[in-house]
């Protein structure tokens, strides 16, 4: 096992693999790209996360060579690739709309880019069976795209992109079709794929879960501007934005008006409430109007008020969402806020200890949740 | 009931238009030649009932297929329409596919008005258009002027009344026929199919032989079947266009029933064009057919 931590975004000698630098894309007036700048480095898995339409694809197809910038320039290896054209890139995409050629064959299909690079065909074969062991679809080699389910297909175009091991893979939502084991195995195996050829990803994916799992490194986008790039735990535990701790995952929200001293901060929030006391880095003015931010995990639910919690709210409980092995409390303050805690199921439901209508207490620690001034 | 009755009206229209028309010529190719109205023998008569019907029967014979084959017009006649149509067939292809692939890589918004333009020919009569060649062609025709004016030639070129006129003809008429079918396939082709072959290393047009031909195969194989189909049996283009050594079935056709009055051997004539083109129609049937399983 290796011990250094791989983190070459925070070593300054390091050189990036990709550098996106004030790149612009222009559809006509609309603005799909937004000044972006960015650093990929090598052996990075990638993730981009954001809504529909916030320019994700486009970022992949001006890497792939389909579109180029507006303005600004993209870097690989330190070269400028705006004049290398799609088929000279040693990049590979995976397709949105996978893209499959419909007259091949399975098979043929994930052969396709093999016969353009000039291997035997011993060579050819032998990594084709080995991609269609790894995707599962020995079974299906010799079905045309239309034979075969939407889950197959988008396994295909897995196979396809990964056959010629290239140095930077592009992965557009390479698994929202697949069921959660398939979807969690494939998971790992792109994990081993990229530690065995040390391939350097960039995927783009709506599941956050999936960004958790596999990404060294996650970009939130909005709108054509990177909101957020980070590892996976700080977008989660810090998010810089009200905007990314919405998007990942689930959240409280707690708007107030500031004091601080030091790194501890009082948010005053709602009349007759207790301030909330949280700890930040930031500098803010006095009564600032600030967000808190806190996950439903980190707060305790409790029958009783706890001793000695730095923040400590009653309240009453409006709803319960079982999950299975959690369930989500929606407890309302007097306020009329709504708060959500969440707590693991380790009793049987029939045996918890909270109901609809109980009065409960919330509490967390000044260290849980984040102050975020936007 | 209701089915039965969508079900047969295309069968009776066939019925109708096409078997017992085919029937005719049929019965026709098998009689004798003879100075009468109808030119032939022998006639039909059903007022002498069964006996008359063993007598008619008797009298048909093969006679008219075995003289096809002993003057060898007729052979040469079919394979030099084969030839003919087979070759216009290949230069409508290739004039009709850089045509249709424009049209589908153009703007969408000019798409509707190029189509029509493609189809506008059709609003004229095919008649006049073959006899506007004819203009165009002869000796002191636009053609020839603008060539000598231009200085390219001295003398003026004799096009009209030859074989190049009648491939000019046919590949001028059909081409419609080919465009349309390859547009339609080359239009349903997804751009992101290029892009993924040319991601996977195709240049632009390894991706064009490997990808935009294969998927617009049965829009071209229609194409040609519409084309080749009838330029095979083409009379007016070769008659109007053709000269003196311009030999095809079609013609022979025409002279045959008008000029000599033979109409048994015209007929024979005919039904073994028909017997030829069944062919390409059955190859032409499956290829669409595949297509519709392809689509799914
Ligand atoms: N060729 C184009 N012409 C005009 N606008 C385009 C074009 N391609 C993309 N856009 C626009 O650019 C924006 C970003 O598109 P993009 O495909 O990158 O979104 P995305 O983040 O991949 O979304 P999704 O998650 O839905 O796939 C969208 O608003 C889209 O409408
Ligand atoms: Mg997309």
């Amino acid at each position: 096992m290796n011990q250094t931590v791989f983190a070459p975004w925070n070593d300054p000698e390091a050189k990036p693999l990709i550098q996106f630098k004030q790149v612009t894309k222009k559809f006509g007036e609309f603005v799909a790209i937004d000044a972006l700048s960015l650093d990929i480095f090598e052996q990075e898995f990638f993730a981009l996360l954001g809504p529909s339409g916030c320019g994700k694809t486009t970022m992949m197809r001006m890497l792939a060579g389909f579109e180029s910038p507006s303005s600004g320039s993209i870097l690989l290896a330190g070269k400028d690739i705006a004049p290398v054209p799609p088929n000279k890139r040693a990049v590979n995409m995976m397709f949105q709309s996978y893209a499959l050629f419909p007259h091949l064959s399975v098979w043929d299909n994930i052969a396709f880019g093999l016969r353009r690079g000039g291997g035997s065909k011993e060579e050819i074969a032998a990594r084709v069976e080995e991609m269609l062991r790894l995707t599962r679809l020995t079974k299906f080699a010799r079905r045309k795209p239309h034979q075969i389910s939407g889950g197959q297909r988008q396994r295909v175009a897995l196979a396809r992109s990964l056959a010629k091991a290239p140095k930077l893979l592009l992965l557009d939502e390479p698994l929202g079709a697949l069921d959660k084991k398939l979807r969690q195995d494939t998971q790992f195996e792109l994990m081993d794929i990229q530690e065995k050829t040390g391939t350097t990803f960039v995927i783009v994916t709506h599941d956050q879960e999936e960004a958790m799992t596999v990404a060294s490194r996650v970009a939130v986008m909005d709108e054509g501007r990177l909101i957020q790039v980070s590892t996976p735990d700080v977008i989660y535990e810090a998010p810089n934005s009200v905007y990314v701790a919405d998007f990942i995952g689930d959240v409280n929200i707690i708007e107030g008006a500031a004091a601080q001293e030091g790194d501890a901060v009082t948010i005053t929030w709602a009349e007759g409430q207790p301030p909330i006391n949280a700890r930040s880095t930031l500098s803010l003015s006095p009564g600032q109007k600030v967000h808190f931010a806190i996950r439903p995990e980190k707060l305790t639910i409790s029958a009783e008020r706890p001793d000695d919690a730095a923040n400590a709210m009653t309240g009453k409980v409006l709803d319960i969402a079982y999950l299975g092995n959690i369930s989500t409390y929606h407890v309302e303050l007097p306020s009329g806020q709504v708060l959500k805690a969440q707590s693991a199921n380790t009793r049987r439901i029939a045996r918890r200890s909270f109901t609809w209508e109980d009065t409960v207490w919330l509490s967390w620690t000044n260290t849980a949740g984040v102050v975020l001034e936007k | 009931m209701r089915r039965l009755i969508l079900i047969g009206l295309p069968y009776l229209w066939l019925l109708a238009l096409f078997l017992v028309p085919f029937l005719i010529v049929l019965k026709i190719s098998l009689s004798d030649i003879a100075l009468s109205i109808p030119p032939y023998t022998p006639q039909l008569d059903l007022s002498e009932g069964w006996a008359g019907f063993r007598a008619f029967l008797a009298a048909l014979d093969f006679e008219n297929f075995t003289f096809l084959t002993t003057d060898d017009l007729y052979w040469k006649a079919y394979l030099s329409s084969f030839q003919i149509a087979l070759l216009s067939t290949l230069m409508t292809l290739a004039t009709g596919f850089p045509i249709a692939y424009a049209l589908a890589r153009a703007p969408r918004e000019w798409r509707p008005t190029l189509l029509m333009l493609v189809i506008l020919p059709f609003w004229t009569s095919f008649l006049i258009r073959v006899y506007a060649w004819m203009g165009i062609l002869n000796t002191e025709g636009l053609l020839n002027q603008l060539l000598l004016a231009l200085g390219l030639i001295s003398e003026p070129l004799t096009i009209l009344n030859t074989n190049t006129a009648v491939y000019i003809g046919i590949v001028y008429t059909y081409l419609p026929f080919m465009i349309l079918p390859i547009y339609a396939a080359l239009e349903k082709l997804d751009d992101s199919l290029l892009e993924a072959a040319e991601d996977l290393g195709c240049s632009r047009i390894s991706a064009f032989w490997l990808v935009t031909v294969p998927l617009s195969r049965s829009g071209i194989v229609a194409g040609c079947f519409l084309v080749f189909i009838p330029a095979l049996g083409e009379f007016v283009i070769p008659s109007l266009l053709g000269g003196s050594q311009t030999l095809m079935i079609g013609k022979v056709l025409w002279e045959e029933f008008f000029s000599n009055r033979d109409w048994p051997v015209a007929s024979a004539v005919a039904i073994i064009l028909l017997l030829i083109l069944i062919v390409p129609i059955i190859l032409f049937q499956r290829n669409q057919q595949k297509q519709r399983e392809a689509e799914g």
